[in-house]
């Protein structure tokens, strides 16, 4: 265990830092203007390269590297170019936003999509299987813009003519300011995102819940005499949900980085959003960071299920 | 003229014998003919019966057909997609005007007609599913085998090199790309291939382990059959139908990719009609005119979601046993 952690550790690392790389290299194929943009429209060239100067743009790319990295193994992933605000201060800001956004919202596609699986896999063929997973189908298959747009269209401005003003149209109150104010905001871009996300565990749900019941302990539990609540949920769905756990965990880790066109739409102001804007500045260090964090949530995450995946399954050994 | 005596040595027809059950007992049954069937027309014939699938491929005609006569809607309606009808398709207020019979689908926020960019965008959305999907699959399938079939470093550096793929934030990274190298169609289909090869290699590389073990491999192997021949004579073929089923799925989702970076302002420069700029551009204005967004909107949820039954389809296709919208 220690050894599979230890190694999947350091190739976690090793995926971390190539991609710093890229995202570096990527970024110096086009010349920065940055330093023009800072010193504004009447800039002399002596003031841009005293800007470029500063933020030690003259510098060739491999130095600029070199002391990226150097730095980011310290903690400090440099600073936007704009406000010298530190890049860590950034993404601290920006993640409560984007975590309360991912984790009430897996909360709510769990309950959705395992539900609506366990119907359709206990009661296979009927109307309500078959219009759960149309209705998954019909879901998953709307771009997540189209349906947050949606939603505000219908839930807060068709519902607020109507004098019904439940949900604002976006923006983020933080939980610790007003936890009453927190929820209304994030009730809707939760449902776009969970609605969305529901299809995929309906599917999984459904597929390893019929492999399950399937199985000869089951019918040994039924054979018992054992309520069909309990052995559909104690029985079946415990080891149904292997492979939604596993699921689960890849899905956490890209919506980090992946909530971008959510808090776009109802405008969040959570890592993805941030990453925009830095974009469209051509904020690097800004940009770096979040693409690191987010990379790096991807690889904990991985690391997470499979440690997941040998604790919910004995049988599968790490290695 | 025949006699009663004379025994009948034509073959009963098939819907002669199937209506007639009752036989006497000492009548020997007619042996039916066996054809042999390969199992690419066995899937055929299953999708052909699926009735869901068959709709959606309906749709997703109709769609081409729009996409490739897009010009016909510009002539009928005598709009250009790129015209700005600033008169007639505008309220005096400046607002978009609602569906009539001039404007069908009513117009946008410039006063251009939004069925023929409709139609226009079809090619766009269409045209970068399809291309990038093609190259997703030729990059991933090329990788998937050679990692699969060679083993060893091979293997191991492809499948780290899949690993790196797979954990970079794909959106976060992709926006950036697209930002750096400007907005273009060939850049879209490319970075959108870059991230994407990584799955199908993965699957293709599973499926090759299996089948490089199988004896048909190895009698190809006495024959004298090179490295070459076998991966790509003896061992694709076979790992082609989860191939198809993964492209018929992956197509709807790289629809909405190419939709998305439009929505962010990422897409094709302007005037390019395509569904995501368009509801982008509807974004401010989707409350006083619902048209402006519900048709471009209602246009790429269909598509996607006639791909996505489609594939479905073709799965259960090729793969009756396993039970509808199992894997996914």
């Amino acid at each position: 265990m220690i050894r599979f952690l230890a190694t999947r550790i350091g190739l976690g690392l090793v995926v971390l830092w190539l991609i710093s790389m890229s995202v570096f290299a990527v970024f110096f194929v086009v010349p920065s203007n940055v330093a023009r943009t800072l010193g504004g429209r009447q800039a002399t060239p002596q003031t841009i390269a005293l800007i470029s100067h500063r933020l030690g743009l003259d510098q060739p790319i491999w130095k600029q590297y070199l002391s990226f990295v150097g730095n980011a193994l310290h903690g400090n992933l440099g600073y936007d170019y704009y406000h010298q605000v530190p890049v860590t201060h950034i993404i601290a800001t920006a993640l409560p936003v984007t975590l309360s956004l991912a984790v009430g919202a897996s909360v709510l596609w769990l309950v959705l999509g395992v539900f609506s699986g366990v119907v359709s896999a206990v009661h296979p063929r009927s109307f309500a299987d078959r219009t759960l997973t149309m209705t998954a189908l019909a879901f998953y298959s709307m771009p997540s813009f189209v349906l947050g747009l949606v939603l505000l269209y219908f839930l807060y401005f068709r519902a607020t003519i109507a004098g019904f003003a439940w949900f604002p149209a976006g923006g983020y109150v933080p939980f610790t300011q007003s936890p009453g104010l927190w929820l209304q905001h994030l009730i809707l871009p939760w449902l776009s995102l969970a609605l969305l996300l529901a299809a995929t565990y309906t599917r999984l749900t459904r597929g390893s819940m019929l492999d399950v019941l399937s199985a000869d302990y089951i019918r040994t539990a039924r054979s018992k005499g054992i309520a069909e609540r309990r052995v559909v949920y104690r029985h079946g769905l415990r080891s149904a949900l292997t492979p939604v756990v596993t699921q689960l965990g890849i899905d956490l880790g890209q919506l980090v980085g992946g909530v971008v066109v959510t808090e776009t739409v109802f405008s969040l102001p959570g890592l993805g959003q941030t990453a925009i804007t830095a974009i469209n500045q051509q904020d690097l260090p800004v940009i770096i960071g979040i693409v690191l964090f987010a990379s790096a949530a991807v690889v904990v995450a991985n690391i997470a299920v499979d440690v997941a995946y040998a604790v919910l399954d004995p049988r599968v050994r790490l290695h | 003229m025949r006699t009663p005596i004379e025994p009948d040595i034509s073959p009963p027809a098939a819907a002669d014998r199937a209506s007639t059950p009752q036989q006497s007992p000492g009548e020997v049954a007619p042996v039916p003919t066996i054809v042999g069937q390969g199992s690419w027309a066995l899937a055929w014939r299953r999708l052909r019966r699926d009735r869901v699938a068959m709709i959606s491929l309906g749709v997703i005609v109709a769609i081409v057909l729009v996409a490739v006569f897009a010009p016909v809607f510009a002539t009928i309606t005598g709009h250009p997609p790129n015209t700005q009808y600033r008169t007639t398709g505008l309220s005096p207020d400046g607002l978009p005007m609602a569906p009539s019979r001039q404007f069908w689908f009513g117009t946008d926020d410039l006063g251009r007609d939004i069925l023929v960019r409709i139609a226009y965008g079809a090619r766009i959305s269409l045209g970068v599913g399809v291309l990038a999907t093609g190259l997703t699959i030729v990059v991933g399938v090329v990788v998937g085998l050679a990692a699969g079939f060679f083993g060893g470093w091979v293997d191991q550096v492809l499948a780290r090199f899949v690993d790196v793929v797979l954990s970079i934030p794909f959106l976060l990274v992709a926006i950036a790309l697209v930002s750096v190298l400007g907005p273009s169609l060939t850049i879209t289909i490319f970075v959108i291939g870059f991230f994407s090869w990584a799955s199908v290699a993965r699957i293709v590389r599973g499926q090759v382990l299996s089948i490089r073990e199988r004896e048909y491999v190895e009698a190809a192997r006495s024959l004298g059959a090179g490295d070459v021949r076998v991966m790509f004579i003896d061992i694709l073929p076979n790992v082609l139908a989860q191939v198809i089923i993964y492209a018929t799925l992956l197509i709807p989702v790289v629809i909405v990719v190419q939709a998305t970076l439009s929505f962010l302002g990422l897409g094709l420069p302007p005037p390019t009609a395509d569904w995501g700029g368009m509801i982008s551009r509807a974004q401010n204005s989707y409350t006083t005119s619902w048209w402006f967004i519900a048709f471009p909107g209602g246009a790429l949820v269909i598509t996607t979601l006639a791909f996505n039954l489609f594939g479905d389809g073709v799965r259960d296709a090729f793969d009756p046993e396993a039970d509808r919208m199992t894997a996914s």
